[in-house]
């Protein structure tokens, strides 16, 4: 059984105007239905650009974010409907590690004191020393030694600081951890420690993740399946190298030919297509596929009036676009106006052929 | 002969009561005419700390800058301000990484541009209105008359970035540099944003001094690549050589680090150990050394000098700072070779011990 069932989440946050009455003016909506599975012991991963609701997604699961309609099932329950006091006792279960080491760690307490604090809310260990003993645990397997206990935040480096992060949801022995750009603050040097120690602790505890970040690389690096968003939809879902080998979304496709590759090989000869302006305002979104005001292979009609569904292609390969398979073929060509594909001569044309990016 | 060359550049901090500290300790690097020339490193290796340097930004108290930095026979470090404030806009010009702190936020575009304008080229009124709308539109920015108009609150990051090139170009520089222009941007812009400045190379000459932490940036962008760490070009190198065959541990350590999305998936990264806090001073030996595999006594007896890579079939021009060189060609294996789709888990790679920071 799936451990995380999402159905149709929504998350809108009202505009609020005026100076006595706060009327509502209008919704920005961040999250406007997802549905998405998660299997225990799996890594999913979330990417899009900023803005398009997948933090506010993650947050909507531990109802940091009040979720305005649809169903987030964790393991049978519907967290959703749960009463505040129940959610907050779930909350042990399902835990949460944030993208700025520093600004999710209160300066004034002390190592101990913050990841006390989670077990003691959550009434894990007796006294102080039964859970003395379960945070030098953790922390020797986050890899920070036990003298830290006695330190405060400011005393470490931006990496050991996510590895606290990480200690203070491990702590509490959730079987959900939601990792929003882990490592997106971090060095390269150091993104590499944390993504391998976020590796071996799913391993060795039998996590499961849901990390949410912009960057494809790490996200495909450690998801077995991978779902992109786009304005608060998901536009396509599948696992990890299937989505790298065959983006069939035109969306999914920009965002993987923008990605550098540290090789020049690579980059010298790879195909690019380039998108023209800028995501639009989840306050006032577009009518019809999200995408359409930028999408290079947009028909007219359908593309701007009649929402796609995410709909199964192949196995657990899930797309969110009328022509997903006309574009697959080569039926519909792209239009230049809308998209650059850039060759490896260096000169630009409009995407005409058939561009097999990835294989 | 090169536009810019910088000679052994020094700077160091040294604030009331403080102990001093130096952020660049002897950089060396050379820009020829349109040329990109990359300046990659972590945070904290004094990559941004050089930029602000040659453009004369840094504060005059409680800083000292030291060496040369030759700009068509004028040393840009020992110029008068009011000589710097002239070559600045016209002959130098910078873009900085965040596009909303670097643009005056109650002040409209359209004053903001067309005050390069008038202080450079003397232009006034319309005529200036006209350039501006010109460059905006130069750069990609759609109804440049209508933005012109707008405060920096109202464009969105890849268009304020844009407007902040449109200033940059705007007297149509000799030397640019860009400080991480593209890091508080969404991949899909900065894609957009890194073809605009390769078009402006392509077209004008110019010399782009990139400024960035991402070697993917790096690999599509520059020519000539500089690897600092800890205040000092550690590995410097055509692009390619650099990326084939990384021969300072660092530069190495990094570029096995990184996940790629053309790498098949089950492959652990092979991170660098330690963090940058783990240096020594470059007067007791290799800064590098504490975090380094290939770490030996010799690396302890002082700093070792930049000289050519050695040994039968390095490539000319490849420098690095290092006493045993990594000689391996880095071979990374991606889907092209395993086959795509293909999930199962390539040999088990010797994975480095992972310590404590």
């Amino acid at each position: 059984m799936s451990l995380l069932e999402l159905n149709e989440v929504k998350v809108h946050f009202p505009v609020k105007r005026g100076v006595f009455f706060d009327r509502t003016v209008g919704h920005v909506y961040a999250v406007d239905g997802v549905s998405l599975t998660i299997e225990a012991g799996q890594t999913y991963g979330l990417v899009g650009e900023s803005g398009c609701g997948k933090t506010t997604l993650g947050r909507a699961v531990l109802r940091l974010n009040e979720i305005t309609s649809g169903e987030v099932v964790f393991d049978g329950t519907d967290l959703a409907a749960l009463p505040d006091e129940e959610m907050r006792r779930s909350r042990r279960r399902l835990q949460m590690v944030f993208q700025d080491p520093l600004g999710s760690l209160n300066p004034r307490q002390n190592i101990e004191s913050i990841l006390a604090e989670g077990m003691a809310a959550h009434g894990i260990g007796a006294n102080r020393t039964e859970r003395r003993a379960k945070i030098v645990e953790v922390l020797e397997r986050v890899g920070l030694p036990a003298d830290a206990l006695s330190r405060y935040p400011h005393e470490f480096s931006g990496g050991q600081r996510q590895r606290i992060g990480i200690a203070r949801a491990l702590v509490l022995e959730p079987d959900l951890i939601i990792c929003d750009e882990p490592v997106s603050a971090l060095d390269v040097s150091i993104q590499a420690q944390v993504i391998n120690l976020l590796e071996e602790l799913q391993e060795s505890m039998g996590l499961t993740y849901l990390v949410i970040a912009h960057d494809l690389a790490v996200v495909r690096h450690i998801s077995d399946v991978i779902g992109v968003m786009y304005l608060g939809a998901l536009v396509e879902e599948a696992p990890s190298d299937l989505l790298y080998a065959e983006p069939r979304h035109p969306y999914t496709r920009a965002l993987m030919s923008a990605v550098p590759v540290p090789d020049p090989e690579v980059e010298d000869n790879r195909e690019r297509i380039l998108l023209r302006g800028d995501l639009p305002s989840p306050a006032n979104p577009p009518t019809g596929c999200r995408f359409h005001t930028r999408c290079p292979w947009r028909q007219a009609e359908r593309c701007d009036t009649e929402r796609p569904v995410l709909t199964e292609l192949a196995d657990g390969h899930r797309v969110a676009c009328h022509y997903a398979a006309e574009i697959a073929d080569g039926t519909i060509q792209p239009v230049r106006e809308l998209a650059e594909r850039i060759i490896p001569e260096g000169e630009s044309v409009a995407v005409s052929e058939k561009a097999d990016t990835g294989e | 002969m090169p536009l810019l060359s910088v000679d052994e550049l020094k700077v160091t901090f040294q604030g009331q009561g403080r102990r001093a500290s130096t952020a660049v300790s002897g950089v060396s690097f050379d820009v020829d005419e349109g040329q990109v020339v990359g300046l990659v490193g972590e945070s904290g290796c004094g990559k941004s700390v050089t930029s602000l340097a040659l453009m004369g930004l840094l504060p005059k108290k409680g800083v000292r800058v030291e060496g040369r930095a030759d700009y068509r026979g004028t040393d840009l470090l020992s110029l008068r301000p009011s000589a710097m404030r002239d070559l600045r806009g016209t002959q130098l010009a910078m873009i900085f990484q965040d596009p909303l702190s670097s643009l005056n936020p109650v002040v409209p575009i359209g004053v903001q541009v067309t005050e390069i304008l008038s202080r450079h080229r003397g232009m006034r009124g319309q005529a200036a209105r006209d350039e501006a709308a010109a460059l905006l539109e130069r750069v990609g920015i759609p109804d440049p008359t209508r933005r012109l108009k707008e405060y920096p609150h109202q464009l969105s990051g890849g268009m304020r970035q844009r407007a902040l090139i449109a200033m940059a170009v705007a007297c149509a520089p000799r030397l640019l540099i860009a400080d991480e222009p593209t890091t508080a941007l969404d991949v899909t812009i900065q894609a957009q944003i890194l073809e605009l400045l390769k078009e402006l190379v392509d077209q004008e000459g110019t010399a782009l001094l990139m400024i960035t932490h991402d070697l993917g940036v790096v690999a599509g962008l520059c020519d000539d690549v500089n690897v600092l760490y800890a205040g000092k070009v550690v590995e410097s190198a055509d692009r390619r050589n650099l990326f084939a065959e990384p021969a300072h541990p660092y530069a190495h350590g990094l570029l096995n680090s990184i996940p790629r999305l053309d790498a098949p998936r089950g492959q652990p990264l092979n991170p660098v150990r330690g963090s940058i806090n783990d240096q020594i001073a470059w007067a007791d030996g290799c800064a590098f050394a504490p975090r380094c595999d290939h770490y030996t006594l010799e690396c302890l007896e002082g700093a070792p000098e930049l000289g050519p890579l050695a040994g039968a079939g390095a490539p000319a021009g490849h420098q690095v700072r290092c006493v045993n060189p990594v000689r391996e060609r880095l071979e990374t294996v991606t889907l092209a070779d395993v086959g795509a789709g293909d999930d199962s888990p390539a040999e088990p790679v010797t994975q480095k011990e992972e310590t404590s920071e």
